[in-house]
This record gives structure tokens, C-alpha cells and sequence, in this order.
């Protein structure tokens, strides 16, 4: 679904990602984990349009997609969630989902204005959209708060149910466990599960290890922007090489 | 007298914003456009309605501008370059200039439209530019247009402008030197302007621009088309001072490079800051503050202190006053006097 | 040819005071991110300043000897420092509070500042242009069968010298190193001790009293000064800072210079109607296509 094919990040001097290939399959989940500074979000913010891979390839159901501009990349059915959270603030919970679906919908710019019978009935389907959206996340009972007022943890899943309102095919996590207590951890294994479950494919950075091994079918491994080591969970947790790279920084 | 309406039409949008149910509130602004549209029956007093329909114009430029600033979040200072365009759009194809005498409701669409080619044409640069670059080449579009219009003597009239603009006319009627119809106008554009307003707001476009304002670079990651989503914020604006500018001109019969200053932007800018930008009744109330201070406070206060033998001209203090406003404001209360719950959150938890 | 060096040689002189007005914009912009809208009338307030100081000191016409050096040093540094004051003071009462809020807040308050401004330069001095005296005598020399006057001279030997000096006080005095420091990482020059408050004042004031030299430079070269002088000098000047690379101290000089040639050329070959305009397509072509201005480095905007 997703083929990344030498691709490399450099910043003047610093080589971010360096000759990196990856494949994730359709329907699964993957992991990317390694140390601070490995270049995982580089990863992240190549594929989803912020960066411009200094080399190499970029396919996304066999498109080439490295170089488009994010909306249009988002439009083909890539969405993500951001490290530090980024909500619209003051927005509803429920307007947050709806700007998620901006992208399917067909109101033209004539329909806003006059908000015509198509914008009206759209708009309707919109929010039922939005509101069983909220639902699947467990956060019902707070459409019409502002998405700042939010607890931490309904944030994050805030952040996925409006990453989830553009219809994705691949949702990409940027650690979204981070911050969260045991307890919301468990739960949001639970929401990664049931996400695949709607047919769509997960790829998530993470730190917290007990949460990656749980969740993932395979485990890509970066360190100083190269990949060290590929697998599933039992043969990642078994290879020397990971567990060299890790040595001295803290890992479950 | 004049005092009157303005403070009703004020004291109605105020309650207005304040009534949490949707129908009491556009019932009142119904009972208020209904009393507009009835008080030339009762009242003869020509000058009146001279300064309501100016009013009139102001709210127009002012629910403009709250497009693009309010609900986009983008800083337009050369908001008074697209109401020259309108203006003279209307000079130029219905004077003797060249000697076209297009009637003026045709005008009326040609001019937004204009406009709004030229918000896009003029937008479309800014688009890659943060908030404070923005605003400063907006402001050198603002300043070029009647710079522009200035020097091309030979279609504009250069710095004398355009004169003697045909009077529009209403089933073979001409409106002549009579206010009234101009009035009637006006009311009738703020009311479509404000059908608008309130739709785009509550629409995937005003929704997609909350979320631009917020956070533009998650908005792109949702698939939100910033560009174009831009692009219809500068376009729609331009085309509402656009028709400002038609009605504007034919009002006054006269067009000249100097009514379209860095000073008209601000103006309007400062409209937005005192009354709360984003908010539609609350960019109106402060429209029409700025018009009853500067059409109707200042010159009476000048007549006041003739009287008492004092020899001030209150008319110099209008850039006193825009500026106050904009430091006091922003200042001591950044929301506006009457701010939407939303933008008054936003700004008290980013100052804290 | 003739022609062609005397605009030049107008350039220069126009550019000197562009380039004195713009090194208060980039330094401000560099260490608190905000464009000082108020700073062109700052400019046009040390014309002002200055215009009294000589009236005071009962000067009205050219000077010579003695005389020369002292009103002018004291007309000078007066005007400097008041508006160095001046300056402090807007930071303080305006900008200081709005330092943290939302980013268009302070530009408009600057907005307002420059309007409120105005409007007592124009009271003070009335809506007319003033006439402002011919102290300095204005021999001139020939170059390259140009005649250059004594004015021009000063003016751009003082822009110079004002440069050159700011230079070395930027980079090898302690508080120029802590403006330095804040300018680069607010933050992490607070926590190794830097004043941010007083290192953000002195910004200020420089800047300021460098508009306030360049007040009175202009006021000596145009003899006449107005209220409204500073709305369009002040863009230009902003734009000479954004042409050089806005931060960038070195840049802002070479803005201003630059601005100064291209509007008198422009002035040249187009009309005085036209020079306003040239100059703003520049300042919209350079944000758009290259916003790090000529001497600046590229800015990434941060994910």
C-alpha cells in the first residue's frame, strides 16, 4: 500500500533519513520505533507532504506522491495525527471531525452562499458522519465543546476521529500514546485494533514499547536515520542489533 | 435625531447578539430592517438618510473586510483598493468619460466581479505568506491601486478623478440628487450581504477558514484545500467593497484617487477591532460607532465649539481616534467591545 | 551619462536615510518579531525635534564655524535622544504587554501607534509641509562633471559612520552581544541571565535615535519636513530592511541604498508618479519570491 524506496532527508549537513525502504501492507499495522532523533517523524512528514524526500521514492497505491502538496495527499487518502497535538483550539469537538471531511464534500462555493438544498442535505450527512465518528472514539458527550477544553487523553482521540473523518486508507499515528496514563494506553490499543478493523491500514510512531508490541504485526527499526532491523514483534524484541541500539536509552 | 437611529439600529444588534435563540434574534433584526425600510414615510429629513446610506456603505465595507480578516484571519490593509475598483469600475462604464452609460444594477454585478478577479489576482501571491507579511503587501496593493488610478490620466482623470457619473435609474426613474432611493439601496445590499455572511460562516467554507486561522498546517494535512480556500476568502471580500464602491461613487457622483487612501483601510480595519472581528453584529455596531463619531459627533462638536468661540476643528482628529481605538483595544480588550464566544476564549487564553 | 551619475549620486543621499530608518526596523523585527509600523513617524517626529532645538537655539538660516558644529551636534543628539525616548516609551506602554499575544495584535496596535503620531505631528506642526533651515552650507564638488554637495556628503558620511559604529557596538560590547543573544533565542538568553526587558528597551532606543539622526539629516537635505512624511519613508525604509534580509543589520544598510537608487532612477525614467509604485512591487516581490530578503537566510517554517 505504502512503498518507500531509498528515500533519504538530508538538512544541509545532517542526514535525517538515509537510504530507507519500507512497505506496508494493506490492512496492517506497522510500527516504526528507535531512539530520539532517529528520523521517525521525518519519515512522517515526508509521506504526509511537509517534507520533500532529498532522494529516493515515495508510492502510495502505486502513485507517486513524494513532492505533492498535503492537501492533495491527504485527499488521496493519507491522514495523520500530529506528536504535539494540533486541534483547532476554539473549534467544537464535532466542527474539528467536520473539517476533517472538508475534502469529500461537494458544496461549491454557490452552495455556501445560498446554502442550497444540496449543502443543507450534505451538511446533515456531515454531522451524522461527525457524530458517529465521536462515537467511535468515546468522545459522544462532548460534540459541542472546543476541542481545547478537552482532557489530554480525548484530545488524542479527538485528533483521531478528525484524521478519520477524511475517509483514509492509511492513518499514520505520530505517537499517540504519549502522555497518556496505563489505563487510556489499553484503550487506545483497543481503538488502533477496531480502526483496522474498518478495513484501514495503521502506520504509528511510537515509544511506549508494551503498546507497539501489542499492537503491531511488523516493526521497523530506525537509528541515526537508517533502518537497523525489520520484523515482527517477537523477532524485533530478539535482535541483537535493537537491542544494541537501545542500550543505555530506556526501553521496556 | 440622526442620534436616534443610530443608537436603536446599535442597541438592536446588541440584544440581538445576546438573545440565545436563533428566530428571536433574526426576528429582531427583521423588526429592525422593517423600521429602516419605513422611516422615510415618517421621516422627511433629507440629510438623514444622506448619512444612513454612508452608514449603510461602512457596514457594507465592514462585513467585507470581516471575511477575510474575521473569518479567514488574514490582515488585508488594502481593503479601500478593492472599493476604488468598484468606484471606479462604476465611473468609468457609466459617465461621459467614455462616454458609456451602463445602467447601474448591471454595474452593480460587473464591479463584484471585477473585484473579486482582483482579490484572486491580488491574493493569490500572498497565499505562502505569514501573517504579518501578509498584511504589509496588502497594504502595497492598497497603496499602488489609487496610485495607479492617479497616473493613468488619460483613462481616469488622474488626480481630479471622475465627474458628473450618471445618475441610476429605477423602472425609466432616475434616482437624481435624491437620498432616499440610494438608502433603499443600501438597506437591500446589507441585507444580501448579510445573508451571505451568515451563510458562509455556517458553512464548509467558514468552517475550513476556522481551521486555517487556527492551524493552518494541520488544516492542509485534513485535506483542506488552502488555497483555494484563501483565494474564495480575497475574492468574496473584494466583491462586497466592490459593490460598496458602485453605490459609493453613484452616491456621490465622483471619483477621485484620494477616497481610496491607506486612511479608508485602516478605517475599516479599525471598525472590525473595536466592534470584534469575526463577529458579525459586532463589525456592525462598530461601523456604525465610527460613522456616527466621524459624520455626526465631530462635526456637531466643531459647530459646539464655534459657538463657545472656540476655533478647533474636531475634524483633525480623526487619525487620533482609528489609532486610539486600535492600541486601546487591542490593548485592554483584544475581543472587541462585542466579540463572538469563540474569539474572545481564544484571545484571553492566549494572553494568559 | 551626466544624468545618469546625478541620480545616482541622489540615490546615494536618499538611500543613506532609508538605510538609517531601516536599521531600526530590522533590529526591532530581529529581536521581537514585529514589524514597528510607528517607526517611520518616529523619523519624521526627529525632523521635528530637530526643527525646534534650531528654532530654540534661534538658528534660521546656513551656519558657519563654530556656530556650525555646536547647533548642529546639539540639534543632532537632541533630536536623537528624544526620539530614542519617544521610541522607549511606545515599547513600554504598547508593544511590552502584547509581547506573547497572538501575532497581528502588536502590528495593529503599531498601526494605531503611527496613527496616533500623525495626528500630533499635525497638530504640533500643522497639515502644510514646514520649512526646515539650511544650517549646513552646501558647496559643491565636482566628480566626474557632477556637482555633489557638501549635504550630500554629511548625509551619508553620517549614515555611514552611524552603521560602522552600530556594528562595532553590536559585536564587541556586552549589551550588543545580549541583544544579539535575545534576538537569536528569547528564551535561552533569559536563562543565561539576559535582561530581556532592558536588552528589548535598548533596541528600542537605538532604533529610534538612529530615525532620529535620519529626521534630521532629511530635514538639512529637503529643508522642509511634514507630518505625513514618515507613512511613505517608513515602508520604504521597511522595505529596503526586507530587500537586504530583515534581521540582517548589514542588510538593512544595503537596503536602503538599493531602495534609494531604484526610486531615484525610477523617479528618473518613469516620473515621480511612478516611484511609489516601483518601490512597493519590489517590497510585494521580494516577500513573495524571496522573503529572506538578499543577505538573509532561508527560513524554514517549523512542523
Amino acid at each position: 500500500m505504502l512503498r518507500l524506496e531509498g528515500v533519504t532527508k538530508r538538512f544541509g549537513e545532517l542526514v535525517a533519513v538515509n537510504d530507507l525502504s519500507l512497505n506496508v501492507a494493506a490492512g496492517s499495522i506497522s510500527a516504526i520505533i528507535g531512539p530520539n532523533g532517529a528520523g521517525k517523524s521525518t519519515v512522517f512528514n515526508m509521506v504526509s507532504g511537509i517534507y520533500r524526500p532529498s532522494a529516493g521514492e515515495i508510492l502510495f497505491e502505486d502513485a507517486r506522491i513524494d513532492g505533492w502538496p498535503a492537501h492533495r495527499i491527504a485527499a488521496a487518502g493519507i491522514a495523520r495525527t500530529f506528536q504535539n497535538i494540533r486541534l483547532f483550539s476554539f473549534m467544537a469537538a464535532i466542527d474539528n471531525v467536520l473539517a476533517g471531511e472538508d475534502a469529500h464534500l461537494h458544496a461549491r462555493l454557490w452552495d455556501s452562499l445560498l446554502h442550497t438544498p444540496l449543502q443543507r442535505r450534505e451538511e446533515k450527512a456531515a454531522r451524522e458522519r461527525a457524530r458517529e465518528l465521536l462515537r467511535f472514539v468515546g468522545l459522544e458527550g462532548v460534540a459541542e465543546t472546543y476541542a481545547r477544553n478537552l482532557p489530554y487523553g480525548s484530545q488524542r482521540r479527538l485528533e483521531i476521529a478528525r484524521a478519520l473523518a477524511s475517509r483514509p486508507k492509511l492513518l499514520l499515528l505520530d505517537e499517540p500514546a504519549a502522555g497518556m496514563n496505563p489505563r487510556e494506553k489499553g484503550e487506545l490499543a483497543d481503538l488502533v485494533a477496531a480502526i483496522r478493523e474498518r478495513g484501514i491500514t495503521v502506520l504509528l510512531i511510537e515509544h511506549d514499547m508494551g503498546l507497539v508490541m501489542r499492537v503491531s504485526d511488523e516493526i521497523t527499526v530506525l537509528d541515526y536515520g537508517e533502518k537497523i532491523a525489520h520484523g515482527t514483534p517477537a523477532e524485533i524484541r530478539n535482535d541483537p542489533r535493537v537491542i544494541a541500539a537501545y542500550l543505555g536509552t530506556a526501553v521496556a | 435625531m440622526i442620534y436616534a437611529y443610530f443608537l436603536v439600529a446599535i442597541a438592536v444588534v446588541v440584544v440581538a447578539q445576546r438573545l440565545p435563540d436563533l428566530r428571536a434574534k433574526r426576528g429582531l433584526f427583521l423588526l429592525l430592517g422593517v423600521a429602516l425600510l419605513c422611516a422615510p414615510l415618517f421621516d422627511r429629513n433629507d440629510s438623514t438618510f444622506n448619512v444612513l446610506a454612508d452608514a449603510g456603505i461602512f457596514v457594507l465595507l465592514a462585513l467585507g473586510l470581516n471575511i477575510v480578516v474575521g473569518f479567514a484571519g488574514l490582515l488585508d490593509l488594502g481593503y479601500a483598493a478593492f472599493f476604488a475598483i468598484g468606484a471606479y469600475t462604476y465611473a468609468m462604464m457609466a459617465s461621459p468619460q467614455f462616454n458609456l452609460h451602463l445602467p447601474f444594477w448591471l454595474l452593480l454585478f460587473l464591479a463584484a466581479a471585477f473585484a473579486a478577479v482582483f482579490g484572486i489576482i491580488l491574493g493569490a501571491p500572498t497565499l505562502r505568506l505569514r501573517g504579518d507579511y501578509l498584511a504589509i503587501v496588502t497594504l502595497g496593493f492598497g497603496e499602488i491601486v489609487p496610485q495607479i488610478f492617479q497616473n493613468l490620466t488619460k483613462y481616469t482623470g488622474g488626480p481630479n478623478g471622475i465627474g458628473a457619473l450618471d445618475f441610476p435609474s429605477l423602472f425609466g426613474r432616475s434616482f437624481g440628487q435624491n437620498t432616499i432611493p440610494y438608502y433603499y439601496v443600501v438597506l437591500a445590499l446589507i441585507a444580501l450581504a448579510l445573508f451571505f455572511a451568515y451563510n458562509l460562516r455556517d458553512s464548509r467554507l467558514g468552517r475550513a477558514w476556522m481551521a486555517i486561522r487556527e492551524d493552518e498546517l494541520a488544516a492542509r494535512h485534513m485535506g483542506i484545500n488552502t488555497t483555494a480556500v484563501k483565494l474564495a476568502a480575497f475574492a468574496l471580500g473584494a466583491s462586497f467593497s466592490g459593490l460598496a464602491g458602485v453605490v459609493f461613487a453613484a452616491k456621490l457622483s465622483l471619483v477621485s484617487p484620494d477616497l481610496f487612501q491607506f486612511q479608508v483601510s485602516v478605517l475599516i480595519v479599525s471598525m472590525l477591532v473595536l466592534g470584534g472581528m469575526g463577529n458579525i453584529p459586532g463589525v456592525i455596531v462598530g461601523a456604525l460607532v465610527l460613522v456616527l463619531v466621524n459624520n455626526v459627533v465631530l462635526p456637531q462638536a466643531n459647530t459646539i465649539a464655534a459657538g463657545a468661540g472656540l476655533h478647533v476643528d474636531f475634524g483633525n482628529y480623526h487619525f487620533f481616534i482609528y489609532g486610539a481605538i486600535l492600541v486601546g483595544i487591542m490593548l485592554f480588550r483584544p475581543e472587541g467591545l462585542l466579540p463572538s464566544r469563540q474569539r474572545k476564549e481564544e484571545l484571553h487564553h492566549a494572553a494568559a | 551619462m551626466h544624468e545618469f551619475l546625478a541620480q545616482l549620486f541622489n540615490g546615494i543621499a536618499l538611500g543613506g536615510i532609508y538605510a538609517l530608518i531601516a536599521l531600526g526596523y530590522t533590529m526591532v523585527y530581529g529581536i521581537i518579531g514585529l514589524i514597528n509600523f510607528a517607526h517611520g513617524d518616529v523619523y519624521t517626529l526627529g525632523s521635528f525635534f530637530a526643527l525646534t532645538i534650531l528654532t530654540a537655539l534661534g538658528v534660521s538660516g546656513e551656519l558657519h564655524g563654530v556656530a556650525l558644529v555646536v547647533d548642529v551636534a546639539i540639534a543632532l543628539i537632541g533630536a536623537a535622544l528624544l526620539c530614542g525616548i519617544v521610541g522607549v516609551l511606545i515599547e513600554r506602554l504598547a508593544y511590552r504587554r502584547l509581547r506573547n499575544a497572538p501575532r497581528l495584535a502588536p502590528l495593529i496596535t503599531a498601526i494605531g501607534i503611527s496613527f496616533i503620531l500623525e495626528n500630533v505631528m499635525q497638530i504640533w506642526k500643522g497639515p502644510a509641509p514646514v520649512p526646515f533651515p539650511a544650517v549646513v552650507p552646501n558647496p559643491s564638488v565636482m566628480i566626474a562633471g557632477v556637482a555633489v554637495g557638501a549635504q550630500q556628503f554629511l548625509l551619508v558620511g553620517l549614515a555611514v559612520v552611524m552603521m560602522v559604529a552600530l556594528q562595532l557596538f553590536i559585536h564587541n560590547t556586552r549589551l550588543g552581544r545580549a541583544m544579539r543573544a535575545t534576538a537569536e533565542d528569547r528564551d535561552a538568553a533569559q536563562l543565561m541571565g539576559i535582561n530581556i526587558n532592558k536588552t528589548i528597551m535598548l533596541t528600542f532606543l537605538i532604533g529610534s535615535a538612529l530615525a532620529g539622526v535620519a529626521g534630521f539629516v532629511s530635514g538639512v537635505y529637503y529643508q522642509s519636513t511634514w507630518f505625513f512624511n514618515g507613512f511613505g519613508a517608513g515602508l520604504k525604509a521597511f522595505t529596503a530592511a526586507v530587500l537586504g534580509g530583515i534581521g540582517n543589520i548589514a542588510g538593512a544598510m544595503l537596503g536602503g541604498f538599493l531602495i534609494g537608487i531604484i526610486e531615484s532612477f525610477a523617479t528618473w525614467k518613469f516620473g515621480g508618479q511612478w516611484s511609489n509604485v516601483t518601490v512597493f512591487a519590489i517590497l510585494i516581490l521580494v516577500l513573495v519570491f524571496r522573503p529572506s530578503g538578499l543577505l538573509g537566510e532561508a527560513v524554514y517554517e517549523r512542523a
